[in-house]
């Protein structure tokens, strides 16, 4: 059996996440997009900097990382919240295969509800004048991958994941990001952008505050950091001590 | 054979020690783990289940350490006590997807058989989220069975039964033990590892209070001393009056309360005594109420014995 990918695990791991009332929101944000987009591009026609600014400010900025909080904490911390985890602790399989199959799903589930409806929402906006679309749903699928792996490790380590999760979201990514300048180095949205604004290209619309080759070494650097640590924590994870 | 020992381990949260210095040795047939709420047999049994390490001392399978190896679980099925499953599965489909995660060369065949075991074919392909209590528990079972393993764990596997399923699980454990696995159970009631196990391990806050056979140990339980709280119309009358008896050992005047407290040696012969010189006395008993019945202070008798 591989050591990587265990189909059983991730059957189970992506039942539970499309089977939960959370799995509401992968659906209704991914859809809230396309409406706005459609909405836009019917009231102001297409245009490229309004594209990037929905696109960036709604897309990658809140729609990405709210995902991402659910794929990433959903594939594991109700399972460990319940305690339904042992019945997968309790096999003869390798924790740190348990890790990578669920980071695959939670990888696999963010990328179809952020990057393609991403991809959609730019075709839609602006027929993909400049690449947006090319260049935010690239931006979303990187992202989507430090998210998973990132709120992965948070659904491990605290109960509380979906509560740090969406403060890191919302309070973090979107807010400090957007004010603070020096905050937005650590950003994985700024990061994606990095990404977004190569393929675009430079003079587009989209522009971000780190470089693409830091941006690419931090994002790859925090996907195995993520994964590794929550691959450690699982074998050490205790399920004791209620009584 | 395959047995399970537990030497000198001991468990602690923070400054909390859950378990303390317990040694013992669990081999085929069934064995009860008995105790009251909070004593550390969860804590015990989680740390033979492999879910937690012990903080000093070790827990081995045949002489393999279980901690951190999940080699074990070929060997090992659990039955844990919380209820949560994936509840969004069936019955069958749980049960298969456990025989897969067990890497079994047919899941199918193995869940169907499991399923048969624990008798619930009839709602397999029911959600586990429409079950009983009841009929979860046998789910649990039949997850814990499919790869039939040679020691079985049961935290508390009788809470929240009704009679019936109770003798059916029962029946089943009985079945095992004899078969030459090893079962363990733990339970808080008395009754429960009466029927069912041959053996008995008594743990009571934390430490190691009884090993052995159950009627030897069910015996310590009657002859312990007994505690009785009386009062009457003439406490220094019956005081002495009784303490004359073989079957008192101490009687206290409470003041505070009002009330004799009496401890007897003879339960039987002190329940026929106290009518019989109360009524030739003439004296007036209001209340006789035995002051340490509960299984805590027949534990805690247990572990000063």
């Amino acid at each position: 059996m591989s050591t990587v990918y265990n189909p059983t695990v991730a059957r189970l791991t992506y039942k539970a996440l499309l089977g939960r009332r959370r799995a509401l929101i992968l659906f209704a944000l991914p859809l809230l997009l396309l409406v706005i987009s459609i909405a836009v591009r019917a009231l102001t026609g297409a245009d490229d900097s309004t594209a990037s600014s929905i696109l960036g400010g709604f897309g990658l900025a809140t729609m990405v990382p709210l995902i991402g909080v659910i794929a990433g904490t959903g594939a594991i911390g109700p399972e460990i919240d319940d305690g339904s985890i042992v019945y997968v602790l309790a096999k003869p399989l390798k924790r740190p295969t348990i890790i990578l199959t669920k980071l695959l799903v939670a990888i696999g589930v963010s990328v179809v509800f952020s990057a393609v409806p991403m991809i959609l929402a730019g075709y839609i906006l602006n027929g993909n004048s400049q690449n947006l679309a090319i260049a935010f749903g690239a931006a979303a699928a990187v992202a989507s991958v430090a998210y998973s792996a990132v709120f992965l490790l948070l659904g491990v380590v605290t109960r509380q994941a979906v509560v740090f999760g969406l403060v890191y979201a919302l309070v973090w990514e979107t807010l400090i990001g957007n004010l603070v300048p020096g905050a937005r180095t650590l950003s994985v949205q700024q990061w994606a952008l990095a990404l977004a604004q190569k393929i675009a290209g430079d003079g587009s619309a989209v522009s971000s505050d780190v470089g693409l080759p830091t941006a690419l070494v931090l994002l790859a650097g925090v996907t195995v950091v993520g994964a590794w640590f929550a691959g450690q924590k699982l074998r050490t994870l205790t399920l004791a001590g209620e009584e | 054979m395959t047995t399970l020992s537990i030497d000198h381990v001991s468990r602690w949260f923070g400054n909390v020690v859950a378990v303390n210095d317990v040694t013992m040795t669990i081999g085929p047939g069934v064995t009860g783990l008995l105790g009251p709420n909070g004593a550390g047999k969860s804590t015990l049994i989680n740390m033979m289940a492999g879910f937690l390490a012990p903080s000093t001392g070790s827990v081995t399978l045949d002489g393999a350490t279980i901690w951190r190896n999940e080699q074990v679980y070929r060997e090992i099925g659990i039955v844990p006590e919380r209820e949560a499953m994936y509840d969004f599965l069936t019955a069958r489909e749980f049960v298969v997807a456990n025989a897969e995660l067990h890497g079994l060369a047919n899941p199918g065949e193995a869940a169907r058989k499991a399923l048969a075991t624990v008798e619930m074919e009839y709602a397999q392909d029911r959600k586990v989220a429409t079950y009983s209590k009841g009929m979860r528990q046998r789910v649990k079972m039949a997850s814990a069975l499919v790869h039939e393993p040679s020691v079985l764990l049961l935290d508390e596997p009788f809470n929240g039964m009704d009679p019936r399923q109770r003798l059916q699980l029962m029946d089943l454990l009985r079945q095992m033990g004899s078969d030459g696995r090893t079962v363990l159970f733990s339970s808080h009631i008395l009754e429960e590892v009466e029927q069912l196990a041959s053996h008995i391990e008594v743990v009571v806050a934390g430490r190691h209070a009884a090993s052995g056979d159950f009627r030897k140990i069910r015996r310590l339980m009657t002859d312990r001393p007994h505690r009785y709280l009386v009062r009457s119309s003439d406490d220094r009358a019956l005081a002495s009056a009784l303490i004359a008896d073989a079957s008192t050992a101490g009687i206290e005047l409470d003041w505070h309360e009002k009330a004799l407290r009496i401890q007897a040696i003879d339960f039987t012969g002190f329940t026929e005594l106290l009518p019989r010189v109360a009524r030739e006395q003439g004296i007036r008993l209001y209340a006789v109420s035995p002051s340490d019945e509960s299984l805590e202070s027949v534990f805690s008798y247990l572990v000063t014995a």
